[in-house]
């Protein structure tokens, strides 16, 4: 069968809601854009470790303490989830987590945003999960199986970190004028990143089209955002939080997109550090599984 | 058990909590910084599990203090010199060789340790024990199995593992040297007897060690207890750190 008639076939399985499984043929910029999605999608996960790490150590009472640590370790859980999905796609993780650190590779945005206060955590758990969840619920339905899959798991573990940030704003919100201003200011900080998690405007957003033909993508970007304002909106009233006004100002978006974000710089020399620290102990791994594997076969 | 003097015990079970209580805290430092991220779910793990085993600790330790402060107040509102974690758990986490070396000889320890405690006179005791016992083993067999591979992996990471032996070696020397609180409580009922829990460790020690084909460090003269509150110079920030939060915003709820 030539080219233009597999690509036929395929779009007709799409069209029919059918799932698309790796060992299917599918399109090479299919294959690609999904590579760059689900990726991108991983290494925010691992990235996104970071700002909410900050705070393990300061945690304020045991059990937030505890239900942090359980938080971070999810997301450390959905990133390993998400790599072994998109190595589906016939790449590895090793070359992933190389394009990450070598600054080809993205990672969301708002985790270049900085955690100064506890209350930031909070804000991280309510508005970006909350817009995380609004992006991958769409994400369960999408045409290739394995992200379908993985997205039906991390959605129910989303909901429930909302759910946990969601409890933080709302402890602050009930305290001392100086916690109800600490959660203010988080709010202030976070609704304009958090907003801009849905990406650009429609009219400017260069991958929304073909996505929602390969239906990795069902709503548009502004329809999502939206949908998040509306649903936050009470949610804020209800914690006696004002929502800011205004404009999302996009120059901001590019300007820490390309690099100039409050800690772009941090998030990925953390992410080297470790990865360079840890180079003689992985190294020691293999060396060490070599060595079993030579006195077995000694030993047969 | 009614015996012994109410304030012993109270000091013995506050012991087993901090030092959890520490070392989860030195592992939570790591968590989104490990050198693979296998090692940092792994590493969350343990954070969490003896996080758990010390929150559970602490409540027990409140209730028989009968001053009415609960977990958080052990937790965040008392001072350095009223920790009583062994010294080990102290420790900054250094390179994963230290982290390793560190969790090994505290897993080889506990697991001794709670299972005698599992037999508690104390019931509240027995049963935490019991519980922490399952996940205790769990967290040896990552340390050991951690610990042979970079002692019997390359050149360099056979250096390192020593070398945080050698470093962390003199911080085991209270763990299994009983003194008056840990005497009391063993002829109690309610204690271990650290005699038998050093011979357990020992073996256990040896046994992976072998494995690894690192050396067993020579035992120096130390008499510094973190049980007994006498702690090194890093314990401070790290309680610093901790309390922060409780500490600039007294009686706050979170």
């Amino acid at each position: 069968m030539d080219t233009e008639a597999l690509e036929r076939q395929f779009q007709a399985r799409i069209d029919a809601d059918e799932r698309i499984e790796p060992k299917d043929w599918m399109p090479d910029a299919y294959r690609r854009a999904l590579i760059r999605q689900m990726a991108q999608h991983a290494h925010s996960e691992i990235v996104g470790m970071l700002p909410e790490g900050n705070w393990i150590t300061r945690a304020p009472t045991l059990k937030r303490k505890a239900i942090l640590m359980a938080k971070v370790q999810d997301e450390g859980g959905h990133g390993a989830y998400l790599y072994s999905a998109t190595e589906t796609l016939g790449v590895t993780r090793g070359q992933l987590i190389d394009e990450l650190l070598d600054g080809r590779a993205r990672y969301s945005s708002i985790f270049n945003y900085p955690t100064p206060t506890w209350a930031d955590v909070g804000a991280i758990g309510w508005l970006v999960d909350g817009a995380a969840i609004m992006n991958q619920i769409p994400l369960c339905r999408c045409s290739y199986g394995p992200y379908a899959r993985a997205m039906v798991r991390i959605c129910r573990e989303e909901s429930f970190h909302q759910r946990q940030g969601y409890d933080i704003m709302l402890q602050l919100a009930r305290g001392s004028d100086a916690q109800r201003r600490m959660a203010q200011q988080a709010l202030d900080r976070w609704w304009w990143p958090a907003l801009m998690m849905f990406g650009p405007p429609d009219a400017d957003s260069k991958h929304s089209a073909q996505s929602m033909r390969w239906k990795v993508k069902r709503f548009s970007n502004d329809e999502l955002r939206e949908r998040f304002i509306e649903f936050t909106t009470p949610q804020a009233e209800y914690l006696g939080l004002v929502i800011p006004q205004g404009e999302i100002d996009w120059s901001e978006f590019r300007d820490v997109l390309d690099g100039h974000g409050p800690c772009n710089r941090e998030r990925l020399a953390a992410r080297r550090r470790a990865h360079d620290q840890g180079r003689w102990v992985r190294e020691a791994a293999l060396a060490h599984a070599a060595k079993r594997e030579a006195r077995l076969r000694e030993a047969v | 058990m009614s015996a012994v003097l109410p304030d012993r015990h109270f000091l013995y079970v506050l012991r087993l909590a901090d030092s959890n209580l520490v070392l989860a805290q030195r592992l939570g430092e790591l968590i989104g910084h490990a050198p693979a991220l296998e090692e940092d779910l792994g590493i969350a793990n343990v954070a969490l599990d003896l996080l758990g085993q010390a929150r559970l600790l602490l409540a027990h330790a409140g209730v028989l203090e009968g001053r009415g402060r609960d977990e958080d107040m052990l937790a965040f509102l008392r001072a350095e010199h009223e920790f009583l974690n062994a010294t080990l758990t102290e420790q900054p986490n250094g390179d994963f060789g230290d982290t390793i070396a560190r969790q090994f000889l505290y897993d080889s320890w506990q697991i001794e340790l709670y299972g005698q405690l599992a037999q508690s006179a104390d019931p509240t005791l027995a049963a935490i024990a019991a519980k922490a016992l399952k996940e205790t083993r769990y967290h040896l067999r990552y340390s050991a199995g951690w610990l042979v591979r970079l002692g019997d992996g390359t050149g360099e990471s056979h250096a390192r593992a020593h070398a945080a032996l050698e470093r962390l070696w003199p911080h085991t020397v209270e763990l299994c040297d009983p003194d008056d609180i840990d005497a009391a409580m063993f002829a109690a009922g309610i204690g271990a007897d650290l005699a038998t829990v050093r011979r357990g460790w020992d073996r256990r020690i040896d046994e992976t060690l072998a494995e690894a084909t690192l050396e067993r460090p020579a035992t120096p003269p130390w008499r510094w207890y973190g049980k007994r509150g006498e702690h090194g110079e890093y314990l401070g920030r790290l309680l610093a750190e901790m309390q922060v939060l409780q500490r600039s915003h007294p009686g706050a709820s979170w």
